[in-house]
């Protein structure tokens, strides 16, 4: 769950951290009456996703009229795919200098990383690769922590004058908000020391795992709901996995790794996916609201059932496909690739019960279905 | 690695109903299942083994070497753990959807006690004609056979389709090691490819791949050291950029963890990778004929 700008702030200072005074707001004059009350403030756009700069979602304003005039053009963009409904408007700070910091789950150590960059302000692949020099990282024992002497260690060498205390201090606040909620990335970039010293996050960049956010409930609220299609949030509700796409290949198949094969070879003979949807897992007995969900795309002009049981039986995927097939009475043809787990019962089914033959080969089901969608 | 008949498997989880079904299956099929692990059922014989409170308690009983569990995310750490500290050698870990911290604080502990992890969200080993641990359809003689060609795979639905396809083209497998499809996992391509390159009873391999991460990139490494025919198929080609799908780690971000990165490096490396599964076949046959070939050749030369 990826949390907006405003929302990881009100998670840090929940956790005790400090953070620029601000309000979020949802219209100009709000925007007005929040910097009549701040003073001098930057407008920026709300939305989860990154490079809000570069599309124009940030502006300084110096008063009420200006920070209403910002909000004015910000409120109503679109940014990364994400409309902009809200601006955080906050304080302009006296920036003495920018640093970039972060901790994030890393798959190459499998464990937690702490990064710090001087270079503040910019991607953090740019500075690896021009100015490596400046970036330092740490991978942490995930049950030993990280604290005060780890900060100073990774800190160690780089040219932060008195500003090395304040930050030491506030990569051990990031890690513990880190560890504390889940979190898969938690980046500020910039974070700034100020002119009077103190050193406070600017941005914000919160990504909860979505696999414990059943103990994450009191920050849950705080998140950016996922843009779903109306069909996409069916699928959420009946615990499916689907995402739906352009094309006119109805996709259904199981298991994740075979889902997204089904994809590609729809791509390959020169078809579009119109969906990803996966009856693996403990989903694979859904097979009549599976079917249901994929013909409710009205792009969709030919299915392929794609089936290769391991844990999930094929006979039992099967006959939820028949059941709902003639349950809905699709008028779309249907190409069917079976195997595996109770492959004999699931191909004599679909023979007697729906008077198709199955493919041998899946490549060919899937041909002939993109040749039927044409 | 690769399972054998002589490792001692115990099964954390084993009265439930996937536990009971599962080791029914790897019983029928030879794998040598030594205890389960219940902590209410502590005492009583299931599937026809005894059933201990915690792996540790099995370790201090008869002992076991592979771990196999049957476990809900919220629980998983902490069987793990116990597992790992117990000494399992090997811990293969099916569950899918383990908060990402769980699976730092596991592989910590494994690290510090030498234990291999093999997932999470594995669908498990196979190594036909002698045993299997998790939920792939070892006793489908369709899917597996006794035979040369070692198989890695993120996942099992794919993998399993994998070894049909060789079955087929006439190969069987000396092994099948699903790894896993999820962002952190133990047992990386890299190590199921090294441990396939060491292994006498293996000739080729099939290296089944996905978009996201970097491993398949790290393995491409080994790929370019080994005389071991390597063909491959990379799955997520036609997957749009920053969904998720359905596995937590086939997630393209920026450049990183792209098709066309994974298949460069492989290609690179002297691998052959198809652009449809059903093709793996007749790719792998090229290689071992080039392959015998040029050993052919080399025992002539000597």
């Amino acid at each position: 769950m990826n949390f907006e700008e405003q929302a990881g702030k009100s998670v840090l200072a929940r956790a005790g951290v400090s953070v620029p005074q601000g309000r979020l707001c949802a219209s100009a004059q709000e925007a007005e009456a929040a910097a009549r009350a701040i003073g001098p403030v930057v407008v920026k756009a709300q939305v989860p996703t990154g490079k809000r700069g570069k599309s124009g979602g940030v502006k300084l304003a110096a008063t009420p009229e200006e920070a209403a005039a910002s909000a004015q053009a910000i409120l109503g963009m679109e940014i990364g795919g994400f409309p902009v409904a809200r601006v955080l408007v906050e304080e302009q700070a006296a920036i003495a200098r920018e640093f970039y910091a972060a901790v994030l789950n890393d798959p190459a150590s499998r464990s937690p990383l702490v990064l710090f960059s001087t270079e503040g302000g910019m991607d953090i692949e740019e500075v690896a690769a021009t100015r490596p020099e400046s970036l330092r990282r740490m991978a942490v024992d995930i049950r030993k922590g990280f604290g005060p002497a780890d900060a100073r260690r990774l800190l160690l060498g780089l040219d932060l004058g008195e500003a090395a205390v304040p930050v030491a201090a506030m990569l051990v606040d990031l890690y513990r908000v880190y560890r504390q909620h889940d979190a898969e990335l938690l980046e500020i970039n910039p974070l700034a020391l100020l002119a009077d010293g103190r050193v406070v996050p600017l941005d914000c960049k919160l990504t909860v795992d979505d696999a414990a956010l059943y103990r994450q409930a009191d920050i849950a609220e705080l998140g950016a709901k996922e843009p779903l299609s109306a069909l996409e949030e069916r699928g959420r509700a009946l615990d499916l996995k689907f995402i739906e796409l352009e094309g006119n290949v109805g996709v259904l198949a199981n298991g994740a790794g075979l889902t997204m094969t089904t994809m590609d070879v729809v791509s390959h003979a020169g078809g579009r996916p119109a969906n990803f949807l996966e009856i693996g897992g403990e989903a694979y007995t859904k097979g009549t609201e599976a079917l249901d969900l994929v013909l409710s795309n009205p792009g969709v002009k030919s299915l392929v059932v794609n089936f290769c049981g391991a844990f999930a039986r094929t006979d039992v995927m099967a006959g939820g496909v028949i059941q709902a097939w003639k349950t809905l009475n699709p008028t779309i043809p249907v190409f069917f690739s079976i195997h595996g787990t109770g492959e004999d019962e699931a191909v004599r089914m679909v023979r007697e019960e729906l008077g198709i033959e199955p493919y041998d080969r899946m490549e060919d089901a899937i041909s002939a279905a993109v040749e039927a969608a044409r | 690695m690769i399972v054998r008949k002589s490792d001692r498997v115990l099964v954390q989880g084993i009265t439930g109903k996937q536990g009971t079904f599962w080791t029914e299956q790897m019983q029928a099929y030879g794998t040598t299942v030594v205890g389960g692990v219940n902590p209410k059922k502590a005492g009583q014989n299931h599937c026809g083994v005894p059933i201990f409170a915690t792996a540790k308690e099995a370790m201090a009983n008869g002992g076991f070497d592979v771990s196999v569990m049957f476990i809900p995310p919220a629980a998983a750490k902490a069987a793990a753990i116990d597992a790992i500290e117990a000494g399992a050698k090997t811990v293969v870990c099916l569950t899918e959807h383990i908060p990402s911290h769980d699976v730092m604080e596991m592989h910590a502990a494994a690290a510090e006690h030498g234990t291999r992890i093999i997932g999470p969200n594995t669908a498990g080993i196979v190594t036909p004609g002698e045993g299997f641990v998790g939920i792939m359809p070892a006793f489908n003689p369709r899917v597996f056979q006794p035979g040369r060609v070692g198989v890695i795979s993120r996942s099992g639905s794919l993998g399993t389709l994998v070894c049909l396809n060789l079955v087929r083209g006439g190969h069987g497998q000396s092994a099948f090691l699903g790894i896993g499809g999820d962002p952190m996992i133990g047992t990386t391509t890299k190590d199921a490819l090294a441990a396939l390159i060491d292994d006498p009873g293996t000739d080729a391999i099939a290296l089944v791949g996905e978009i996201g991460g970097s491993m398949e990139e790290e393995a491409a490494e080994l790929v370019a050291k080994t005389d071991k025919p390597v063909v491959s198929f990379i799955a997520g080609r036609a997957s749009p950029p920053g969904k998720k799908m359905g596995h937590a780690g086939a997630i393209v971000t920026g450049d990183r963890g792209s098709y066309a990165s994974k298949r460069g490096a492989l290609e690179r490396a002297g691998a052959v990778v198809v652009d449809v599964p059903g093709d793996l076949p007749a790719a792998l046959d090229a290689l071992m004929a080039e392959a015998a070939k040029r050993s052919g050749a080399q025992r002539l030369a000597d």
